[in-house]
């Protein structure tokens, strides 16, 4: 479904991403799992046509996309959940999640998406009419979730969901990340959190300072002694 | 459209709306001429503010250099009136293109290289003190000797050469006021208005909901720019002279954005009520001092000043939103 090959990004003179290449098939959980400024935010913004790569393909069901503008590669049906619940604070809930589908790819199935994501998070039917600002941590994530969810996105990709939640909220999360992809949403999931991370996905990649330097199923990784030693502290 | 024009609005603000509009109207007839240029001031940074209101207010893109759109749109018309006898009305039709070209080339420069924020504000100013220095030496409209309209005495009002009495300025401007609060209510009840709201609140989710940031960001700024323009065409055949030193100077895009602040950035009227409070309260305070034999030079500029730090500390959203809640008028999106 994704397809990303030799990918080179970078910002001015520094070199973001070297020669990374995956594979996402449809339908599938893939993990992207890395330190600190291992790139993973990077390769998520270049697909997304946030960053433009200096090099390198990337093909979404056969169509090369590498360079298109953001507001394009969502209109070909992949959505990002971006990193720290980019809400719009002074919009309620509703609004925000009107936002999402101003798409025209979104747009005729809005009223059907908007019970479907509030059918998937109750909290947030309650909060219809209150400023996103105001929610906490947890629902804000959910939020943008949600709001995402209402572009009709065939793959979407997460950035850190996890990040800055308790962790009975970060279990939610991630429950809820499983459940849509059974539901035949391909996800992306990019963690700091690699063992959650590692264990729901199907295929997994290691990135090391710009470098895909392991790659394997994610039982495949979690048995891996590398990755045991330096992201599990085993 | 008409529909979408009322949708939502509460009948008192109705009401009060119509109020305010039958006593503009009927204005002209009642208050002497010293008042009449007052309001007249006062619906010319109402309407600037509200062109200025769509770039800040709705799309949150900061200009400091709105006087090069109002220096374009006066320079533009004035020089075909005064070299070809070509009617103002006739002359729009260039300055609104040439005001656009030179904001589309700063939203272009800006956008296109992700110039934000304070560094867009700079951005805005460098244009408009280019303009001033390159008018300064622009001698087919005068240089900075000046640029001056024909002056006479006329029994009757011209409007289509916009040669007249301020009665019939004032009727034009209220004109322009009204039209460009139509404008904006419309655009704020659209879908364009959403993009913008967006892009104000947060530029990167913007980005990735699917908004087309460079496109809409683009739209605010060309439409900000042209709508000012044609507040420059007014300023030239009001005051029938134009030194690019005073139309093109910083403070002359500073005192425009004061109305909207005052009144409250992003909101529908507030840039109006900001006027009225402005104009109208200084030159109050002026006749006062006045009256007492006091003349003191600057002294509007210090009142604008403490205005302005009374807002910000008091009501840092602006008068209306505040007003709006007292006559229990609830507007969206304030």
């Amino acid at each position: 479904m994704l397809k990303v090959s030799g990918l080179d990004v970078f910002y001015g003179d520094a070199q973001a991403l070297d020669n990374v290449s995956l594979e996402v098939t449809e339908g599938s959980i893939v993990a992207i799992v890395g330190a600190n400024g291992a790139g993973k935010t990077s390769l998520i913004r270049t697909i997304a046509g946030i960053n433009r790569p200096a090099r390198g393909q990337i093909q979404f069901r056969g169509r090369d996309i590498a360079g298109a503008p953001s507001h394009k590669v969502c209109d070909l049906g992949i959505g990002q959940v971006a990193e720290g619940r980019q809400v719009f604070p002074s919009l309620s809930v509703s609004e925000n999640l009107d936002m999402g589908a101003m798409l025209p790819r979104a747009r005729a199935k809005r009223e059907r998406n908007r019970e479907r994501v509030l059918d998937l998070f109750p909290h947030l039917r309650e909060r219809l009419s209150q400023p996103a600002g105001t929610l906490s941590g947890g629902e804000q994530q959910m939020l943008a979730i949600g709001r995402c969810l209402m572009g009709a996105p065939e793959l979407v990709m997460f950035d850190e969901p996890s990040l800055g939640l308790a962790p009975t909220i970060v279990q939610q999360v991630l429950a809820t990340i499983r459940d849509l992809n059974r539901e035949g949403l391909t996800c992306v999931l990019v963690e700091q959190n690699v063992a959650v991370s590692l264990r729901l996905a199907g295929r997994a990649y290691v990135l090391e300072n710009g470098r895909i330097t392991l790659s394997g199923t994610g039982p495949e990784l979690l048995a891996d002694d590398r990755v045991r030693q330096a992201y599990l502290g085993m | 459209m008409i529909g979408q024009m009322f949708e939502g609005v509460p009948a008192r603000a109705l009401a009060c709306g119509a109020l305010l509009l039958a006593a503009l109207l009927a204005a002209p007839y009642v208050v002497n001429d010293y008042l009449l240029t007052v309001l007249i001031i006062i619906l010319y940074y109402a309407y600037t503010g509200q062109a200025w209101n769509i770039m800040m207010g709705f799309a949150g893109q900061l200009s400091l250099g709105h006087a090069l759109y109002v220096g374009l749109g006066a320079y533009t018309a004035a020089a075909f009136y005064v070299h070809f006898g070509i009617s103002p009305w006739i002359g729009i039709l260039a300055a609104i293109p040439i005001a656009i070209a030179g904001g589309a080339i700063i939203g272009f420069l800006a956008f296109r290289f992700r110039v934000g924020g304070v560094y867009f504000a700079i951005l805005t100013i460098a244009f408009a003190e280019f303009a001033r220095v390159g008018f300064d030496h622009f001698n087919w409209v005068g240089g900075s000797s000046g640029f001056f309209l024909p002056v006479a005495n006329y029994a009757v009002s011209d409007l289509w050469n916009l040669r007249g009495k301020p009665m019939m300025f004032y009727y034009l401007i209220l004109a322009m006021t009204v039209l460009a609060f139509v404008i904006c209510r419309l655009l704020l009840t659209s879908r364009i208005g959403y993009f913008w709201l967006a892009i104000r609140e947060d530029e990167e989710a913007a980005r990735a909901i699917g908004i087309d940031t460079f496109r809409y960001k683009m739209y605010a700024v060309i439409l900000s720019a042209g709508m000012t323009s044609l507040a420059g065409i007014f300023f030239a055949f009001f005051y029938n002279n134009l030194f690019p030193e005073q139309v093109f100077h910083i403070s002359r895009s500073i005192e425009l954005i004061l109305a909207p602040i005052i009144g409250g950035v992003g909101t529908l009227f507030g840039p109006i009520l900001g006027a009225f409070l402005l104009t109208g309260l200084s030159e109050t305070m002026h006749a006062i001092l006045y009256g007492f034999g006091i003349d003191i030079p600057g002294v509007k500029q210090v009142f604008y000043g403490l205005c302005l730090l009374f807002v910000v500390i008091v009501l840092p959203h602006g008068v209306w939103p505040w007003v709006a809640r007292v006559l229990g008028i609830k507007e969206r999106r304030s």
